[in-house]
Order: structure tokens, then C-alpha cells, then sequence
């Protein structure tokens, strides 16, 4: 019977199993970032202890970092404070920092797969939910809590229980302007956002065998999204060529020796799987949401659902989503107006993100009214993108273009949304709050939908402007 | 507190809806900070200010110490703030449906038990809470069982071991492994190899 990249992760990985039943699970790779990390390093402190393997630790900034200036000082008194600590804790206990003058800082589940940092068959983790991004290269890679920063700073090593697999196989070419967004938001609004609750998701399929790295990364990103902590595509040599010639990944003879042991690490033909879920991927359609999570969404040419008409259990949830977001069931969702366009995230601000929503803005302007900002995932994605001219598409559209930070995905720095403005978003949350108005509302959808809905100012079938 | 988890008893906080995330527990501008200090004074900041009667801003729950929720509670970001910022506020145990994995282990870090309860007695006990706020739960983590009212409930509940023993500090069990720490990493291709 064939092992799944799972079970031979898992295997190698494995330092003893606990008294507890879990196991012990020997971490490849752990990155820090400066909101959950700081607490971490305290508790060492007090504990007395070291970080176990520094070398295997790797910091950046990313979520308070203004976008508009990152010249130092910054402006808000609490982010520098937090920077200051990052960059003492690193010095400190000897990690290395992709500072904002490495030319490398970036969003950090950006930045790891761009450094070749993140490899197939390794564990990954970090204190943040969309660690499940790595996956993508064909690594187990989980989103810890900062207690669980502090086991990996100071063992090298996590308690935990393994999870369940399920298949998510898609079928079939993408039709134009339907992107792998849609294809992750689709299967999220099938499997529900607790349906991958003791999961982890292995995506499998012709269509997911297409796509490239990036758009793989936009998958494997959003699996936190549908309750599973991890969710990885099998390594191919898609991945490999992706990861030839980054900084960090094995270069010449040793490269050859990597790319046999990551294609050994590969799920094998008839493996069993706790269970699969099979996904036409022709019949996905550009993916907007309507609610105050992400499986609450539908088709751009759909209409906003009845409560009413919703199962027993979800009809408290939609009533709740519906009245926050002042939508009406019944009316179509294209046409809904937007105050603020958001490119830029985890999720979708890699290169052809970026190139997706050029090919919409170009020669075209920015609807009056709409706040419109494009921030690269990471200085590298930054400098690739003006490389190509992207950036004085964007501008010349009336976008702003900004430096490389977490930005508008969630409200901890400078890019927030107003009182209860509406924002087409390309990132990956629309809760409550997220974007850092209280009462402000977001609609999750691909880049190239963004740019569609900043141009007309409302929710466009971006289908319609690629024509 | 005692360094086990046996059992819990308090009085009760019911909050209703499935799907609570952790950016409702606690919203992002307030994990701006280098430590957890005061995040008590921001737990469900934002839905206490648009809902008046959150259970949160109501007088007759103050005190309490064990959550009802209902299903996938703690979803979304893997902010150890949430579950800290619950416990500063005075939470010492969790009951619902079910609950987002990230949470319930950061839950367990910190020592607070989340107890799992079929639909029929989660629903049950969110309303007999809400009737009777001046009664006391009993979480009994080491016999798995809710108790309100008289009525015990069967419960299931992640990482009882550890909560039984007292070694939810991850930290000094791992660190018991020494040097077989080393011997997987030297194992590993893309350590030891290239």
C-alpha cells in the first residue's frame, strides 16, 4: 500500500512519541515575525533557556510595518517599539532578520518560498495561521501560537497529534479570468470553514497539477480558511524548477540530491486517504464573498442568498452576516458599490498576482471615489513588479503603489478601512473587524477581481473587461 | 491555582453564534504590544460596542469563569492573544460544540481545558446558562463530563492528559528528549545532506 507525503513527512519528522499520545515532531524550518514572537523570547528568558538550533530560525516584519514610508523611526510609537524588540530578540539569541534595508523583507509565507527557504518534505511552522501557505512546495507546514513559538525556539520541536488526510482532487482546465482564488474560495464554501477541522488537506487533480507555484501558494494559503491547519500539493517539477537558483535552496551537484529525496517524498499510487473530495474545476466561477467568513461566498453572477433558504444550522449565521454587511438576499452581488480596492496579502501580492490585475488596470482609470492600493507581498515581488513596469500601470490607473507589508489584510498598521466602508479585497479573511474599522466590510475575491471592481467602482465580472 | 486540571467550577458566560473568531476575541490594534498585559480590557472589543447586551458588558455575568459557546469557536488567526486575553478577563474553562484547532491548543498551553459537547446539551446548556446565571458549571476533565443543574453531560476534551498531569507547558516535556533532538535532524537530507 502506498505512504502519502504525510505519512513520510510525519515518519521523518518524528523524535518519540509522548506520553500524552502525541508526538514529538522535529520542526525543519521556523519563521518569526514580530507580533506573536516577543512574548516567546520573554518566556525563554525567564525560563533561562536557548534557542536550540538558530540556524533553522528566520525572522522578517511584516505586520505593523507602515506601507506608505518604511523610514525609521516609524510614525506609531507601538510598531517601532515592536520592531525594536524584534530586532533585539534576533541579536540576542543569534537569528537571522530580513530587515527593511535586506532588500528580502516581505510578507513572511511570501518571503520563505521566494528565498527557497521553504522546501518539499520538510516541517515548517510559525506563529501565524497561513504558515499553511509552505505547503504549496510540498511541505507539512502549521500556524503555532506563541506558547507553541516558544517550544520550537527552545527544542527545535512541537507536541502534536496527526492529523487526518483528506484528498481535494480538481478536474479540468480554469476558464479565463477564473483563478486560483476561486478555486480555493470554491472549495471552502463546499467543505464549509470547520470542514477541515483535524485535517490536513492534500490538493491533488489535473487542475492543481497545472498551476504554478504562486498559484499553488494562493491555495494552500486559504486551507486554514476551511478548519484544516495545513494543506500541501505534492512536489513535482513544477516545484523543482521553481526552487532552482533561490538563495537558499541547494545549488549544483546538491541540488540533483535535494530533488531526489523531495520527489521520494512524494504521496505514492494508492495511497489511502481518510477521505476524498472530487471538484470540477471547469465549473468554477470568479468567487466573490457575501458574509463575515470566507465560505460565506457565490458566484460573481449570483444572487446574495436568503436566509430563509439556508439549512437549519446556518440560518442564524447568514441573518448575522446579512445585517452587518446591509445586504439584501435576493440582489445580485455584481454592482454592489466599493469604496477601497485592496491588492496585496498572503494570499494573492506574488508577481503574477500583481501581473493579473495589471492586465485589468492597464489604460484604464480608477473609478472616482475608490481608495485604490496595490502592496507587493515582499521587496523582491516589489522589485520584480517595477522590473516590468507594473507599477506605472497601476499608477498611471490611479492605484497607489506601496512598499511590502501585510498592509490592509488586517488592521495593525497604518492601512485601515473607515466606518463601514466596502472593500473588494484579495486577501483572505472578511470577519468582522478584520480590516481594522469595526464596522468595516470586505469582499474577498482574486487580484484581477480587485482591479475589475476598482475600475467600475463595483463588483464586476472581471471576465467582462478582459474581453 | 492548582498546577492540575481535574476539575473546573464557576459560573457561567454563555455566548451564542458559531464561527466566533479570534479577531472578534480580540481585535488586531490591541495585539500591538510586546507582551499580553491588558488585553482584558479588550476581549470582544468591537462586538461589546455595536451589541450593548453582549454577555461581556452584562452585569450579571461579570465573575464568571466557564464560556459557552457554540460550534468552531476560535477560528481564524493563531493569536495566542485570544485565549490570553479570555483568561485575563477571568475565563478558566471552555464549553461548546467544537472549537478551531490553533485555539483549543493555545487553549491547552495556557491550562484552560475546552470541552466538547454533542449539539442536543450544548444547546441546552447555552440556554440554561442564560436562565440561570447564578449557578455553577462543573467541568470534570477527568471524568469527561459537564455538569449543570443536576444534569451531567458527556463531554469530550483535547489533551486531557496533559491537563490531568499538569505538563501543558509543552516546553519541559519536549526538552526531555536531549540528544534524540539532534539524531532526527542529522537524519534529515536537508540538514545533513546538502
Amino acid at each position: 500500500m502506498g505512504e502519502t507525503l504525510l505519512d513520510k513527512v510525519w515518519r521523518a519528522h518524528t523524535v518519540k512519541m509522548l506520553p500524552s499520545g502525541q508526538t514529538q515532531l522535529f520542526i525543519g524550518l521556523h519563521l518569526v515575525h514580530e507580533v506573536t514572537s516577543p512574548q516567546a523570547f520573554q518566556m525563554l528568558r525567564e525560563a533561562g533557556l536557548k534557542v536550540r538550533l538558530p540556524e533553522r530560525t528566520f525572522a522578517t516584519i511584516d505586520h505593523i510595518v507602515p506601507t506608505a514610508s518604511q523610514m525609521r523611526p516609524f510614525g506609531d510609537r507601538l510598531a517601532e517599539e515592536m520592531t525594536v524588540h524584534l530586532i533585539r530578540n534576533c541579536q540576542e539569541f543569534d537569528i537571522r532578520l530580513f530587515d527593511l534595508n535586506s532588500g528580502r523583507q516581505g510578507i513572511v509565507h511570501v518571503i520563505g518560498p521566494e528565498l527557497g527557504l521553504t522546501q518539499p518534505g520538510m516541517t515548517i511552522a510559525c506563529g501565524d495561521s497561513h504558515t499553511s501557505t509552505h505547503g504549496a512546495l510540498g511541505a507539512l507546514a502549521f500556524g503555532i501560537g506563541t506558547s507553541q513559538v516558544r517550544d520550537v525556539l527552545a527544542t527545535q520541536c512541537l507536541a502534536m497529534a496527526k492529523p487526518k488526510l483528506r484528498q481535494i482532487r480538481v478536474e479540468g482546465r480554469l476558464a479565463r479570468g477564473v483563478y486560483a482564488k476561486d478555486v480555493i474560495l470554491s472549495i471552502i464554501q463546499r467543505l464549509g470553514v470547520k470542514g477541515g477541522v483535524g485535517y490536513a488537506y492534500e490538493y491533488a487533480g489535473s487542475t492543481i497539477e497545472a498551476m504554478s507555484m504562486e498559484e499553488r501558494l494562493t491555495i494552500c494559503n486559504m486551507s486554514i480558511e476551511g478548519g484544516a491547519r495545513a494543506g500541501y500539493i505534492n512536489p513535482d517539477a513544477t516545484t523543482f524548477a521553481y526552487l532552482k537558483g533561490r538563495p537558499f535552496a541547494p545549488q549544483g551537484e546538491a541540488f540533483n540530491r535535494a530533488v531526489a529525496w523531495w520527489r521520494s517524498m512524494a504521496t505514492e499510487p494508492g495511497a489511502t486517504f481518510d477521505d476524498i473530495v472530487t471538484m470540477d474545476g471547469r465549473s468554477v466561477q470568479p468567487v466573490v464573498t457575501w458574509g463575515i467568513n470566507p465560505g460565506q461566498s457565490l458566484g460573481v453572477g449570483d444572487r446574495i442568498p436568503n436566509p430563509a433558504e439556508a439549512p437549519e444550522t446556518d440560518r442564524a449565521a447568514w441573518t448575522e452576516a446579512l445585517t452587518f454587511m446591509d445586504f439584501r438576499p435576493g440582489r445580485p452581488i455584481a454592482g454592489t458599490r466599493i469604496n477601497v480596492a485592496f491588492i496585496g496579502s498572503c494570499t494573492n501580492a506574488r508577481l503574477s498576482d500583481l501581473r493579473a490585475a495589471a492586465e485589468v488596470a492597464r489604460g484604464r482609470k480608477v473609478a472616482g471615489g475608490v481608495r485604490a492600493l496595490v502592496v507587493p507581498g515582499s521587496q523582491a515581488v516589489a522589485a520584480a513588479a517595477e522590473a516590468e513596469g507594473l507599477h506605472m500601470i497601476f499608477r498611471e490607473a490611479g492605484f497607489e503603489w506601496r512598499k511590502a507589508g501585510c498592509s490592509l489584510c488586517l488592521g495593525m498598521n497604518e492601512d485601515k478601512l473607515k466606518g463601514r466602508e466596502i472593500c473588494a479585497s484579495s486577501s483572505n479573511r472578511n470577519f468582522k473587524g478584520r480590516q481594522g474599522s469595526p464596522t468595516g466590510r470586505t469582499l474577498l475575491m482574486s487580484p484581477a477581481m480587485v482591479a475589475a471592481a476598482a475600475i467600475t467602482g463595483e463588483v464586476s465580472d472581471v471576465r467582462e473587461l478582459l474581453r | 491555582m492548582s498546577p492540575f486540571r481535574r476539575r473546573i467550577v464557576g459560573r457561567g458566560i454563555p455566548l451564542p453564534g458559531n464561527d466566533i473568531d479570534t479577531d472578534r476575541i480580540i481585535p488586531a490594534r490591541f495585539l500591538k504590544s510586546v507582551t499580553f498585559e491588558g488585553l482584558e480590557q479588550h476581549v470582544f472589543a468591537d462586538d461589546r460596542l455595536q451589541a450593548p447586551d453582549h454577555p461581556f458588558n452584562e452585569d450579571r455575568y461579570q465573575g464568571a469563569s466557564i464560556l459557552v459557546v457554540g460550534q468552531n469557536f476560535g477560528c481564524g488567526s493563531s493569536r495566542e492573544h485570544a485565549p490570553e486575553a479570555l483568561r485575563r478577563w477571568g475565563i478558566r474553562g471552555i464549553v461548546g460544540e467544537s472549537f478551531a484547532e490553533i485555539f483549543l491548543g493555545n487553549c491547552t498551553a495556557l491550562g484552560i481545558p475546552c470541552m466538547s459537547m454533542d449539539v442536543e446539551d450544548s444547546d441546552w446548556l447555552m440556554e440554561a446558562v442564560t436562565e440561570n446565571p447564578e449557578k455553577q458549571i462543573v467541568l470534570d476533565v477527568e471524568k469527561e463530563e459537564v455538569i449543570f443543574d443536576e444534569r451531567a453531560m458527556p463531554a469530550t476534551i483535547a489533551h486531557r492528559e496533559q491537563l490531568l498531569t499538569g505538563t501543558w507547558n509543552a516546553t519541559r516535556v519536549l526538552l526531555e528528549a536531549g540528544d534524540a533532538i539532534e539524531r532526527v535532524a542529522r537524519g534529515l537530507p536537508y540538514l545533513s545532506e546538502y
